[in-house]
């Protein structure tokens, strides 16, 4: 194996392979790919020691807290909720208006009615401080407000801002 | 082949058969009906039947019954009143005799009949043309007759309007927000590019309620199971003559008309 190494060098050698060659525009080469770096580096230096907190989406909501501390619960488990949502919203869809079933019952066998505007957003009445925030954090725009209403009552009393 | 003795055919015999349980036990398992199928349910409150229809006694829809019946169903539903007829939404409105019953029009009409607009409104068809030329399946026929609409499935491609002949379907060319004059924080709104009709009030017959139509109309919209023989809507259709909206085009409509 080393002699047959050997051999390619040898012969790239004699091809004058090795022979230092003038780079041409040296100068502004070295320096353009130095600047690129640094354009490129900019951001990840920029921000470094900087990384944006985690968001807390707030339950402190008034429905929230008029319920004692075991009834402090969602449909299912926090930890669930949290990963899984999208995916119990998108069951939920389904069932209500495919198969016309409205009742979920809880992890808890609490039955709940399904729907986002009347079950879900009776506790979490704050939007901006409990949906948003993580999908503002995520850079998340879910398609579910364009159709329903993100804040029904204000909604429904004609006091939201973005009305045209 | 090798010879097995009475001894050994047992032996397999019995190995086969517990193996044979434990599969049989564990397919039993698979099958059953899992954690998340067992969590949804209908309400129990929920309005059921084979075949909802809607009977429309003319003689006592009158015009300001009408109007009320128009009202409350494009308040319940977030219906916008945008005011220019080619970009309007309806789901439930008037048409006069000749619009309503072409074909069936005589020089010599019935005065009332010609002079009274009709209560027109999707009429959740036997044989839905809308549905069969949906790309996504965002219209269908459920088990109890209503032709319901999934606007999450929606493209917008507005072939369901041009199928059906009733002119039952309105497409939304803009954001009907702006225009929802009265509303209903229960129901959501439909978005840009999303066709919408009437649904036979799908939402309040789950939660035990007839259509607000026929609670508004004062006895002049009867609503009922077309399979049950003791339902007020077979009441009305047997003891009155009843026609229905073009019926030689083959849809079968379910929504009758007293004349």
């Amino acid at each position: 194996m080393a002699d047959e190494g050997n051999k390619v060098v040898d012969a790239l050698r004699e091809t004058g392979f090795f022979k230092p060659k003038k780079m041409y525009d040296g100068g502004k080469v070295i320096v353009g790919i130095i600047i690129l770096f640094a354009l490129v580096a900019f951001p990840f230096l920029y921000n470094v020691g900087k990384a944006a907190k985690a968001p807390e989406p707030e339950i402190d909501t008034p429905a929230i807290k008029k319920l004692s501390k075991a009834e402090r619960v969602c449909v299912e488990p926090r930890p669930y909720m949290k990963v899984n949502h999208m995916k119990l919203l998108t069951d939920w869809r389904d069932q209500v208006v495919r198969q016309a079933k409205r009742d979920y019952v809880g992890f808890t066998k609490k039955t709940y009615t399904m729907s986002l505007q009347n079950t879900c957003l009776e506790c979490h009445s704050n939007y901006d401080n409990f949906c948003n925030r993580c999908h503002t954090y995520s850079g998340i725009t879910p398609h579910c407000w364009t159709c329903h209403v993100n804040k029904p009552k204000e909604w429904a009393a004609g006091k939201l801002k973005e009305e045209k | 082949m090798t010879d097995i003795d009475r001894r050994e055919f047992l032996k397999i015999a019995g190995v086969s058969t517990v193996v044979g349980l434990l599969g049989g036990w564990k397919a039993v398992e698979l099958l059953a009906p899992g954690e998340l199928e067992a969590k949804y349910f209908p309400k129990p409150e929920a309005l059921t039947a084979k075949r909802w229809a809607m009977v429309v006694d003319t003689r006592k829809m009158d015009g300001e019954t009408a109007k009320k019946c128009i009202e409350v169903c494009h308040r319940i539903h977030n219906v916008p009143d945008i005011g220019d007829p080619k970009r309007e939404i309806k789901w439930i409105w008037l048409e006069p005799f000749e619009n309503a019953f072409p074909g069936q029009l005589q020089e010599y009409l019935a005065e009332p009949l010609k002079e009274n607009p009709f209560i027109v409104l999707c009429n959740h068809c036997d044989n839905p043309p809308c549905v069969r030329v949906c790309p996504t399946k965002a219209t269908w026929k459920r088990e109890d007759g209503i032709v319901m609409m999934d606007q999450h499935r929606c493209i917008g491609c507005r072939f369901c309007m041009a199928a059906c002949p009733f002119g039952s379907r309105s497409f939304n060319w803009g954001d009907p927000r702006p225009f929802i004059k009265k509303r209903n924080p229960e129901y959501p709104t439909r978005e840009k590019g999303v066709v919408e009709k009437c649904n036979f009030c799908a939402e309040r017959l789950a939660k035990g309620l007839m259509p607000g139509c026929v609670e508004a109309s004062d006895g002049a919209l009867v609503f009922g199971d077309l399979a049950a023989s003791e339902s007020e809507v077979r009441k009305v259709l047997g003891q009155h003559f009843t026609i229905k909206r073009k019926p030689y085009l083959g849809t079968n409509p379910q929504v009758y008309y007293r004349v």
